[in-house]
């Protein structure tokens, strides 16, 4: 074969080739920087738990990352709306939550979110379009279809993101949604973040069939599989998956295909995978590092890294102080917020 | 520099072995970075590096046992000026490990802590109907069917959503004509999918919206009783008050005729012990009307129980513009000085019929409806039970755990003194309904189990 004409080669660069993500160096900048966050902030969780200052429950987000930092893209702030299981914190720092807020609700504080009443599976905020937060695993769904049923019944082109796992896809009403999502042309868009254990239990053992982003195919919901590790693949697979919810044709699953690198919970040894597994995926296929590895290519420096990682130290340090120096609720919180007062 | 704490790895740990150092002074470590495996009672866990730095030194030897949570266990060098300082855990830990006395020492007497069943502020009052008013007979499915549209008109974020609530008009006709008014985008049939539709409502009501959420019964209503109480009664709890949800979930309960067991079941008590939703079980049309209006105005999630052999019955209706019955408030149907009569729903015609026949044997019933279950009005039961010192609760669910089980004790609390004999409760019978006409009769209270009962407080 001939090689390839010179102009031809010099007009497309290899990040320009049309079926290759290609972001600026602006923007891999800002999703290393919310993929930073998360992972501090949540390595502070894990340290806080340890010390007996974060209590019950409290399920990491590290290694899934690139899921919500990707998704976050097309989110328009306070337009749409976003909902998950308990798996949380990850969502509300893309959300753009304050970390100070999350900080001191996973301490049980009056500073949190919720007034220390909630905790680590129970986050809102509605400025963000926050709609937490949800211990019932595929409760969000439903809940998540309603959101969506809003806002076609407004006509207001928002969408609901609504997130769940590869556990939660074998939840009935998953599919009660599914078919009232598509029966109506509902804008939601479905993002199974699928990282390959519903708690101990891996996805052979679980499912059936275990491409879930065919679990639509039956109401004629269309779907499709993406690298949960790449960001840049997340965030151009939802955008189209957005794009065509606003114009009404209705909701969309993305299969996001993912890994936590810590168990379950912070109570779990995680016995049901090999060491080597993880880190090979730690190794091999980190989500930051990938991004890293663009910055590189696109020519960020060390030192523009760094102080990256220098500022999200900072706000991670501060939200752990504030979520140390909050007082506990006042016991008059324990009879607020039952009821609205009509 | 920083100190390296042993780590509680459940929410019990109170100590563990260090089982395995990975790291040694000298090392560098990074954030993320695998530093030790420490035993518990039920696993071996690793430890992963928060801090970055050199170690200066292992603090507590590999093969140690019995390590408390928060020792320090080994210390780092901070790596530069912006590592987090050491978080201060030593006294929120003792914050921790003592909650209670905590709250205690702040509210005193745990009691006097403000309950659901402190005294309303508010007076809640009946809307006044005009001396010259007129009285329509009006059967409770038109009332309730009327209170929908009314609603509907005045708002339109209102809507109904249920499984033949549109084309059919309503499994029970209560939707009659409501989709030939406001359209198919707020009159909304479902597929059969309670546990979805359900959670629908929640989350288009967490939105912003207004759902009437209709079960063909609340039997059905089974497979979505999560989301009616994890999602809508406790999110506004769990949100410190940023998420509510205006919803009304309505439709029959209790038992039908000759339908069985799955569907003949009242949920009154399962529904009114859970704090954060509003029960609401009226007797007559008019209540129908007023407290389905105020259901559906209120901010908060509302469980509305009607009953299946009440929907045809006609009773007066007030014909007046916004007729809107206040939720929380009983209703004494029947002036008495014997004994008092607690019920609700269709128990309240047979309270009411049954204190028809003891009044011709000369015993003077006051027959208290208690129309919303939660909040539970328990100073019109205790003002009346002062009066008569004499209480019969009559409902149509099981007794254990029930309705008057609850009645009971609040008469009890508050006015023990005033009782000249033990309370008694009247409910169906501890079996699930059979089927065969003359044991399902023998099962569900009627008026005789009533008058029954009154011969027995006042013997």
């Amino acid at each position: 074969m001939a090689k390839a004409p010179a102009k031809a080669a010099q007009t497309t660069a290899p990040d320009k080739l049309p079926n290759t993500p290609s972001a600026s160096k602006e923007d891999l900048l800002r999703y290393y920087r919310e993929m930073v966050l998360i992972r501090r902030f949540e390595e502070r969780a894990g340290q806080l738990y340890g010390m007996g200052l974060i209590g019950g429950f409290c399920h990491l987000y590290i290694g899934q990352e690139a899921v919500a930092v990707g998704v976050q893209e097309s989110v328009k702030q306070g337009h749409d709306k976003i909902i998950t299981g308990y798996r949380d914190h990850g969502h509300m720092l893309a959300a753009g939550m304050d970390p100070k807020e999350v900080m001191a609700e996973l301490t049980g504080r009056i500073g949190g979110s919720s007034k220390g009443k909630g905790g680590s599976m129970h986050m809102f905020d509605v400025p963000t379009g926050f709609y937490g937060g949800h211990g019932i695993v595929g409760a969000q769904v439903a809940l998540g279809t309603g959101l969506a049923f809003a806002g076609k019944y407004r006509g207001d082109d928002s969408v609901a993101f609504v997130y769940f796992g590869d556990g939660a896809s074998n939840q009935g009403q998953v599919y009660e949604s599914f078919n009232m999502a598509q029966l109506w042309k509902l804008p939601a868009i479905y993002i199974i973040e699928n990282n390959q254990y519903a708690m101990g239990t891996s996805i052979e053992r679980s499912s059936s069939t275990t491409q879930l982003s065919q679990r639509g195919a039956s109401f004629g919901i269309p779907g499709e599989q993406v690298d949960g590790m790449d960001v840049l693949a997340v965030r151009d697979a939802v955008k189209k998956a957005v794009e065509r919810a606003r114009a009404g044709e209705g909701p969309y699953i993305l299969e996001v295909k993912t890994y936590r690198y810590r168990g379950h919970s912070m109570s779990d040894p995680a016995k049901y995978r090999t060491k080597e597994e993880v880190d090979e995926v730690k190794k091999t296929r980190d989500p930051i590092d990938h991004v890293k590895t663009l910055l590189a290519a696109a020519n960020a420096t060390e030192d523009e890294l760094k102080a990256i990682d220098n500022e999200i130290k900072a706000i991670v340090a501060e939200a752990v102080q504030f979520a140390q120096e909050s007082p506990e609720p006042d016991p008059s919180e324990l009879y607020t917020d039952v009821y609205v007062e009509a | 520099m920083t100190d390296i704490l042993m780590p509680a790895l459940s929410p019990t740990m109170e100590e563990g072995t260090l089982t395995k150092w990975h790291i040694k002074a000298g090392d560098t470590v990074s954030a993320g970075q695998v530093i030790a495996e420490i035993e518990t009672d039920k696993a071996t866990m690793e430890v992963e590096a928060v801090d970055e730095g050199e170690v200066l030194e292992i603090l507590v030897a590999e093969g140690s046992e019995n390590v408390k949570v928060n020792t320090p266990i080994a210390r780092l060098a901070g790596e530069d000026g912006a590592a987090a300082p050491a978080p201060k855990a030593e006294s929120d830990k003792a914050q921790a490990d003592a909650p209670t006395a905590t709250a205690e020492g702040k509210t005193g007497d745990p009691e006097k802590a403000p309950t659901q069943t402190a005294s309303p502020k508010v007076e809640l009052r009946d809307p006044e109907i005009p001396a010259d008013a007129k009285l329509v007979k009006t059967t409770i499915r038109d009332a309730l069917r009327d209170a929908m549209a009314e609603e509907m008109r005045r708002d339109d974020k209102v809507f109904l959503i249920g499984e033949e609530v549109a084309q059919y008009q309503g499994a029970y006709k209560v939707s009659r004509e409501l989709l030939q008014e406001f359209g198919d985008q707020r009159v909304v049939d479902t597929p059969i999918t309670e546990h979805g539709f359900a959670g629908l409502g929640v989350g288009a009501a967490m939105a912003g919206l207004k759902p009437i959420v209709e079960f063909m019964t609340f039997n059905f209503a089974m497979q979505a009783i999560d989301h009616i109480i994890n999602s809508a009664a406790k999110t506004l709890y769990m949100s410190g008050g940023q998420i509510r949800a205006p919803i009304v979930f309505r439709g029959p309960n209790g038992a039908a005729s000759r339908v069985g067991a799955q569907h003949s079941q009242d949920y009154s008590a399962w529904y009114a012990q859970v704090p954060g939703l509003k029960v609401i079980a009226p007797y007559d049309a008019a209540d129908a009307k007023g407290l389905l209006k105020a259901a559906i105005r209120d901010p908060n999630p509302v469980v509305f129980l009607e009953h299946e052999m009440m929907y045809g019955l006609e009773f007066d209706v007030p014909e007046v513009e916004d007729y809107v019955v206040p939720i929380g408030k009983a209703k004494v149907r029947r002036e008495g000085k014997d004994v008092t009569i607690t019920a609700h729903s269709r128990m309240v015609g047979f309270a009411l019929q049954a204190a028809e026949k003891l009044a011709e044997e000369g015993v003077e019933c006051e027959v208290v409806d208690l129309r919303t279950l939660r909040p539970l009005d328990h100073e019109t039961i205790v003002e009346s039970v002062k009066k008569t010192s004499r209480l019969v609760s009559a409902e149509e669910g099981w007794g254990p755990m029930g309705v008057g089980a609850e009645v009971v004790a609040r008469v009890i609390e508050h006015a023990f003194d005033y009782l000249d004999a033990p309370p008694l409760r009247v409910h169906q019978e501890d079996v699930p309904l059979p089927y065969a006409a003359n044991l399902e009769a023998l099962s569900l209270p009627g008026v005789d189990k009533i008058i029954a009962a009154v011969k027995q407080v006042m013997a």
